[in-house]
């Protein structure tokens, strides 16, 4: 391979970053090859975007000195870093919706005339360079009517457009279909061909196997190795990241019990007036967790919103354990045994300025135990809360913290455990481990497993379909509102979800 | 009673000068949306506007003094707008709300103190704005009514509507507006000077704003009164809503609230009770916000 001969892209030796009391990055070095790419691996505050944001002028670092194509750089903010030929795409986009591609594109460096904005000029030379590249893309569509996979091709062209010779994509492949993620790789090698130096950040072993030539892996700010992918395997990376072997949960197949949910022709209007769901059939056994599979979009975020009672239904059922649910208000919902864990962690399914306490305590402040004659009983409060913290490992140093401190993966136990608090018998859940770390993923992982065991019936909506495959006893499929599959765990592969989830059979 | 007898030339006449000072407060007001700040200081920065332009045509012996002194009222209460919504960070509700108070208790005082009168000033010395007659258009019938005999202000806003088109969806700074307004941080990773954009905004909105006041005050009368904006900068929030911080549209929002104010003006020649027409258009305004916002739960 040549890469390992090429001039180093750039150098990082020795940066150290502090926030606070937290050194976020322990004198790491970081040498990069013209035409690599090269996996950045590690738990979430390993220390990877960290990392990056100081290679790419968001942070100070507090020592260790930067080297680009041979140069010492001070990069006071992204715009210095762009200058020096490096372009990030942020794990969410950095677009405007209401622009166009070639617009957005060009932002900031805009073909003009006199001031006045030369609208053909940037859309011939975005074509000129999406078709450079194989970046499939028209310049004249707007980026919010764009999927996902297209969009990002578009801050990928946004980097090329300003030269960048080094790319940074974090956690690229975490919204992506498996069509979108070949066709990403694709446009990957193909710049390190071209001379790039890519630097891939994920939490996906195999992907990084797959793509990158060497992974570095980031534990607790340090480096703990940089490997070759040809000569490692999955269980050695994450044994590197976490320090120990990680154990994937075996859920074994349940004895299924009564149907707890039941969804009947089941019609839904999405978020812009247009219909999101087309009478779709769907039942939960105790016992069982039927997972959904889709690409966002397709109506699986309309169909927890609708079991959960948070968007009207236009038609149909919701029966939750034999009961007409359908428009009854969230309270009774609860009551009849419903728990849910929403996709919007932060935004639903948290109040994140408000402490850890406070959040474990939201839907059961009228428990007596809890707040006796409705006046609210601090000590008890606090104690349920350090159970909560201790049962799920929440890394938090007092549970009168703020939510807001936790990190990902913490803030996720912190729902997944208030949720489980409850005597639910029905569990929604929505991308349970989108950008949770390993072992948060496997303490997560093992909450849905003994709630099914013990005859909690689980509806899994997940991008993952790995996590589909580990947990669900049966994967249903969504396309444009409707189920399109079916398949039990023995049977499913991504493929064959893939082809499903793109409506293509 | 003829319903299109109601359409006469006092009707057709009024309704320009009635729109223009809620149009350049909106279009002020468009601006500041565009680039990701919520302005709800027009009604202060139109009323200080009002002020100094009697201020100015006093003291500087003429309405083109007057304006000059309105503009510059308007952007230096705009530019303390910006020192606190941008530079300080502080929230934009609050600081319009200061800045309207500011507004009205300021000119409460000067006009005391530099005028010696409580409620209201009139004198001679403060000369109104000139109108210009369109000759060949005056003669038409409906539309010499409506396009002549207007003050430059009048024929200045319909300009700065076409300008701010072409800003918006022809010129660079105007994309650069644009992505602000709807995504800051991608904006400032591009290199793009937020802040500065928004300053410019807000200063803009304070100039127009001025103009505004200069309408109501040398325009519509010759004379201040206290809170003589009586909500047309609150109008022009609405409009900006309403119009979907599009020119084409707040112009036709602006436009409506100009005709309801013009017809309430009409129909109180028609024995009809003050109350009643002077509060049509509030009124208006508060459907159109019923009708803005069902609009926007569709869409």
């Amino acid at each position: 391979m040549a890469a390992g001969l090429a001039a180093p892209a750039f150098e990082l030796e020795g940066i150290t970053k502090r926030f606070g009391a937290v050194i976020a990055n322990d004198a790491v070095d970081l040498r990069v090859a013209a035409g690599e790419i090269r996996g950045l691996v590690g738990e979430n505050g390993a220390g990877k975007t960290t990392l990056m944001g100081v290679l790419y002028g968001m942070h100070r670092p507090d020592g260790g000195t930067i080297r680009v194509a041979g140069r010492t750089r001070r990069f006071d903010s992204p715009l210095d870093a762009i200058r020096a030929g490096l372009g990030m795409v942020h794990q969410h986009f950095m677009l405007f919706d209401s622009l166009t591609v070639a617009e957005n594109v060009v932002f900031g460096s805009e073909p003009a005339r006199g001031g006045v904005f030369d609208l053909a000029a940037a859309r011939r030379r975005v074509a000129r360079l999406a078709e450079r590249y194989g970046l499939e893309v028209d310049p004249d569509s707007r980026v919010g009517r764009l999927p996902v996979g297209v969009r990002q091709r578009v801050e990928i062209l946004k980097a090329l457009y300003r030269r960048a010779e080094i790319l940074i994509l974090d956690e690229p492949t975490a919204v992506l279909t498996p069509g979108e993620q070949s066709a990403l790789f694709e446009v990957l090698r193909r710049l390190a061909a071209e001379g790039a130096a890519v630097v891939f950040i994920s939490h996906k072993l195999r992907e990084v196997l797959e793509l990158c030539h060497r992974a570095t892996v980031l534990r607790g700010g340090r480096v703990t190795g940089t490997v070759e992918t040809a000569r490692t395997t999955a269980d050695e990376l994450s044994r590197l990241m976490v320090g120990k072997k990680v154990v994937a949960p075996q859920v074994p197949v349940h004895e299924l019990g009564a149907t707890v949910l039941g969804v009947e022709s089941l019609e839904v209007r999405g978020r812009h007036g247009r219909s999101a769901l087309h009478g779709l059939d769907l039942t939960v056994r105790s016992g069982e967790i039927v997972g959904v599979a889709g690409v966002a979009g397709n109506g699986q975020s309309e169909l927890a919103e609708a079991v959960a009672g948070l968007r009207p239904p236009a038609a149909g059922r919701v029966l939750i354990g034999g009961a007409d649910l359908t428009h009854a208000p969230i309270a009774l919902r609860r009551r009849a045994g419903l728990a849910y864990v929403p996709e919007d962690r932060d935004g639903t399914g948290l109040a994140v300025a408000a402490s850890v306490a406070e959040n474990l305590l939201m839907g059961f402040e009228g428990e007596p135990r809890l707040a006796p004659r409705g006046v609210l009983d601090a000590e008890a409060i606090d104690a349920r809360a350090r159970g909560v913290v201790e049962r799920y490992a929440i890394q938090v140093s007092h549970v009168r913290d703020p939510a807001a401190t936790l990190s990902g993966g913490n803030r996720q136990k912190l729902v997944v455990g208030r949720e489980l608090l409850r005597d639910a018998r029905l569990l929604v859940v929505e991308q349970p481990t989108r950008g949770v770390d390993l072992s948060s993923i496997e303490v997560i992982h093992r909450a849905l497993g003994d709630f099914s065991a013990a005859g909690g019936a689980v509806l899994l909506i997940s991008s993952e379909l790995n996590e589909l495959m580990t947990l669900a006893d049966r994967i249903v499929v969504m396309y444009g509102g409707r189920l399109v599959g079916e398949l039990e765990r023995d049977n499913a592969s991504e493929e064959r979800l893939g082809l499903l989830m793109a409506g293509a059979a | 009673m003829d319903l299109l007898g109601l359409f006469d030339a006092t009707l057709l006449g009024s309704l320009p000068r009635f729109a223009t000072p809620i149009l350049l407060a909106a279009l002020g007001g468009l601006l500041c949306e565009r680039a990701g700040v919520f302005n709800i200081g027009l009604e202060g920065l139109m009323l200080a506007g009002a002020f100094g332009a009697v201020v100015g045509s006093y003291f500087g012996g003429g309405a083109l003094a007057g304006v000059g002194v309105a503009v510059l009222a308007g952007l230096a209460l705009a530019a303390l707008l910006a020192l606190f919504a941008v530079t300080l960070r502080g929230n934009e509700i609050v600081i319009g709300i200061a800045i309207n108070l500011l507004a009205s208790g300021l000119t409460v005082y000067l006009l005391r103190s530099i005028f010696g009168v409580k409620g209201a000033f009139q004198d001679p010395a403060v000369v109104g704005l000139p109108i210009h007659r369109l000759p060949g258009v005056e003669a038409l019938p409906f539309l010499g009514p409506l396009l002549s005999g207007h003050s430059s202000i009048v024929y200045l806003a319909l300009a700065a509507t076409a300008a701010i088109q072409l800003l918006l969806f022809r010129h660079v700074i105007g994309l650069r507006l644009r992505g602000v307004g709807e995504h800051a941080e991608a904006a400032m990773t591009l290199g793009v000077g937020v802040d500065r954009l928004r300053y410019g905004a807000i200063l803009a909105s304070g100039a127009l704003c001025g103009l505004a006041g200069a309408q109501l005050s040398l325009g519509n009368v010759t004379l201040f009164v206290e809170n003589m904006s009586a909500g047309r900068g609150w109008i022009a929030v609405v409009a900006v809503m309403f119009g979907r911080a599009h020119p084409l549209g707040v112009l036709g929002a602006c436009l409506l609230f100009g005709f309801t104010e013009s017809l309430g003006f009409r129909l109180q020649g028609l024995m009809l009770p003050s109350q009643l027409t002077e509060s049509l258009p509030y009124m208006v305004t508060l459907a159109s916000l019923f009708v803005f916002r069902a609009r926007a739960s569709r869409g």
